[in-house]
């Protein structure tokens, strides 16, 4: 699908940058998205993480019109299409229900949204975006002849083939196979690239939002907890929602004990771990600090006492997973908790058996600082972040086992 | 038999049929002996009445024979008849969609938030059956009569002449067949809209598709298999009625259609051959139209 063949006329030249201001959708009985501002640069690729039932996808729908905001404004390219119809905003989405028309050929569902435009050579470039997911061999087809991969490949063509300034994808690829699944986020990341759309990209896989996305948000209860480039909120979560949503984190809950201009000390169970002042969100009182595991070193031994790194211990291996590049450890510290540790298998020799009695320790630069929540003593919302890393974990496992079927 | 054209039609788009099992055959027996009972014997009497000629010493008494040229009889006799049967038919068929489609619509889609206020709607619908539609029709031949209301309002707007009326009229006639066949009509369609996804009305407004195209190219395509069963519920049964057009209810002699006229034939004139042969044009007829229908509209692919 180059550029060249590709008629200008009732195509957006480039993405457009979408503005959400103050967006408040509230449901009879309860609100899904409170006080929400956005700003989505033209050309970027935008991920929207977070768990089931966070608002993610209603937002989306806000964006498509597929539904009323209770108040707010929705500005694309800087025009306010609040008050837009669906069908007349420059906006396409790839569903997650795929909602193919059943009663249309493959190669009339992905016409459908040019010939209602009345672009010229409608076929030949549904054709194209056929071709370009593998899949015009089957253009002749009913949507029910195809499976399920296949018909998210059709949506996807069928909303990238009309080029709108800005393309929604709610979960697109959550029923791909994993090698599927790659190969469809580096053509969509080419296609986002070459055409330089704007991509919205709704997903409850983190892997996906950090590979895919130069913007990652997080959202959690209909409030965005925290917006950055992905590396940014992985090394630097503010909340603890983030830091156990995208990836996994060891936290630790005490009270700051000496705060200085570039490093706050916190007690945590009578051990001190120190964080650069910078990297923590709260400097005084009840802090909650964390790491991540891959970050943690193991010692056998107490190592020395270092300024630079903190250290914590003694604790105990209670579990070792072997998974080829890397070591999983858990190490429960008495009165600490459990702590996952990731040790890339550098050396053949495995260090550290179950039930050794083992030291962590790691660079304080590290170590992050909180401005939520209280580690020993999850609250309500908790619930959900399990629910939703189990999801997660079972869809990996579930793709896994499919691609060693495959 | 009509129905058979239709049934044929929609298992092809099943898969193929599994290999035969007595069981299945031994299951179907009823069925098959029911249908042999009341279907074959009783046409096959149909065909030998309607090639039979009269008894020339005996009048009313007739003997079997083989007179092909009763069909020609009777269908230059009554060709009038046959094509308006056709013609009331039809219409009454298109009033009751133009009517029964919205009402459908409105029931599965726009009440589908309110499931008690939707359940209350269909009964209202099913409701005129509990009354006799003999009692509901006369009941109109009474609205419609010279001195009721109907004719007496029209006439003091001056709409109407002083000296019209309306029963007796083909407008009350294909007025009844409408009103009686509305609630076959909504039914069936009620049922396509209700199963109605309605993400892909939203996929139809996202791919720029103005409410009315997605309406003409999403909606109305899937609630075709319901349109379907509508109308051949409707035009079927209608083309064949004979109580809304006869004289006892809302038409006179001008109104007669092909089902007054198998009736004349068989009761009151005892011509039990043309009765016979005017069945049998009515239901070849049918089968013709339906079938042309159900390939037209190309309901087979349907899912």
């Amino acid at each position: 699908m180059t550029n060249s063949a590709v008629p200008q006329r009732g195509f957006a030249e480039a993405g457009a940058d979408l503005e959400l201001v103050g967006i408040t959708k509230r449901f009879p009985g309860f609100t899904a998205i409170e006080n929400l501002d956005l700003k989505i640069p033209a050309g970027s690729f935008f991920a929207l993480l977070g768990p089931s039932g966070c608002g993610k996808t209603t937002t989306l729908r806000l964006i498509a019109g597929l539904e009323d905001a209770t108040a707010g404004r929705i500005l694309i390219g800087g025009k306010d299409v609040t008050e837009t119809k669906a069908y007349q905003r420059p906006v396409n989405t790839v569903f997650q229900s795929y909602a193919l028309f059943p009663h249309m050929t493959v190669l009339e569902n992905v016409a459908f949204g040019l010939r209602r435009r009345r672009v010229g050579g409608a076929e030949a470039l549904a054709h194209e975006a056929l071709s370009l997911v593998e899949l015009d061999h089957l253009s002749a087809r009913k949507p029910a002849q195809l499976s399920g991969g296949q018909q998210q490949r059709v949506a996807l063509a069928r909303a990238v083939v009309n080029r709108p300034a800005l393309l929604l994808l709610d979960e697109p690829l959550g029923a791909l196979d994993l090698k599927l699944r790659r190969q469809m986020q580096i053509e969509l990341k080419h296609i986002q690239s070459t055409v330089g759309l704007t991509f919205l990209h709704v997903t409850h896989d983190q892997e996906e939002a950090m590979t895919m996305a130069d913007t990652v948000a997080v959202m959690n209860k209909g409030v965005i907890e925290q917006m950055g480039p992905p590396e940014e909120l992985y090394e630097l979560p503010h909340t603890t929602f983030v830091a156990t949503f995208l990836g996994q984190s060891n936290l630790a809950t005490g009270a700051v004990v000496t705060s200085t201009g570039t490093t706050v000390v916190v007690d945590v169970a009578g051990q001190k771990v120190s964080v650069p002042r910078e990297r923590t969100r709260r400097h005084n009182g009840e802090v909650t600090v964390g790491v991540r595991p891959e970050k943690v070193a193991l010692h056998a031994t107490e190592p020395a006492r270092d300024a630079n790194r903190n250290v914590l211990g003694p604790g105990r291996v209670t579990d070792v997973s072997f998974s080829g590049v890397s070591t999983q450890y858990e190490v429960t510290v008495p009165a600490l908790g459990v702590f996952t540790v990731f040790a890339q298998n550098t050396s053949i020799a495995r260090m550290h058996h179950d039930g050794d009695e083992v030291w962590l320790s790691w660079e304080v630069g590290h170590t992050f600082g909180l401005a939520d929540g209280d580690a020993s003593s999850p609250a309500s919302r908790f619930l959900d972040d399990t629910d939703t890393s189990m999801i997660a974990t079972q869809r990996r496992e579930q793709l896994e086992t499919e691609l060693e079927e495959a | 038999m009509a129905f058979g054209a239709f049934a044929t039609a929609t298992s092809a788009a099943e898969p193929a049929a599994r290999r035969k099992s007595p069981v299945a055959l031994l299951l179907l027996l009823p069925g098959l002996l029911y249908l042999a009972l009341f279907f074959l014997v009783p046409l096959l009497s149909l065909v030998i009445t309607s090639l039979q000629q009269p008894d020339p010493l005996v009048f009313g008494r007739f003997e079997n024979a083989f007179r092909i040229e009763n069909y020609a009889t009777v269908l230059a006799q009554y060709w009038p008849q046959a094509v308006r049967s056709f013609g009331f038919a039809a219409l009454a068929t298109l009033f009751a969609l133009l009517i029964g489609f919205p009402l459908a619509y409105f029931i599965g889609i726009t009440l589908r938030r309110w499931p008690l206020l939707q359940a209350l709607a269909l009964v209202l619908v099913i409701a005129p059956f509990f009354i006799s539609f003999l009692l509901r029709t006369i009941a109109w031949k009474q609205l419609f009569s010279d001195e009721g209301p109907v004719v007496g309002f029209l006439q003091a707007l001056a709409i109407l002449p002083g000296d019209a009326a309306i029963t007796g009229s083909a407008f009350a006639v294909v007025f009844g067949l409408t009103y009686n066949f509305i609630p076959f009509m909504t039914l069936p369609i009620y049922t396509s809209l209700e199963r109605l996804d309605l993400r892909y009305v939203e996929a139809g407004g996202d791919l720029y598709a103005s409410p009315a195209s997605t309406f003409l190219r999403v909606t109305l395509p899937l609630a075709a298999p319901g349109i379907m069963s509508g109308t051949l519920l409707t035009f079927i049964p209608a083309a064949g009625d004979y109580v809304n057009a006869s004289r006892e209810f809302l038409g006179s002699t001008e109104t007669a259609m092909i089902g007054n006229v198998i009736e004349a034939n068989f009761l009151v004139l005892q011509n039990f051959p043309a009765a016979a042969a005017l069945s049998l044009v009515l239901m070849a007829a049918i089968l013709v139209l339906v079938s042309v229908y159900v390939k037209r509209s190309g309901t087979e692919d349907l899912l």
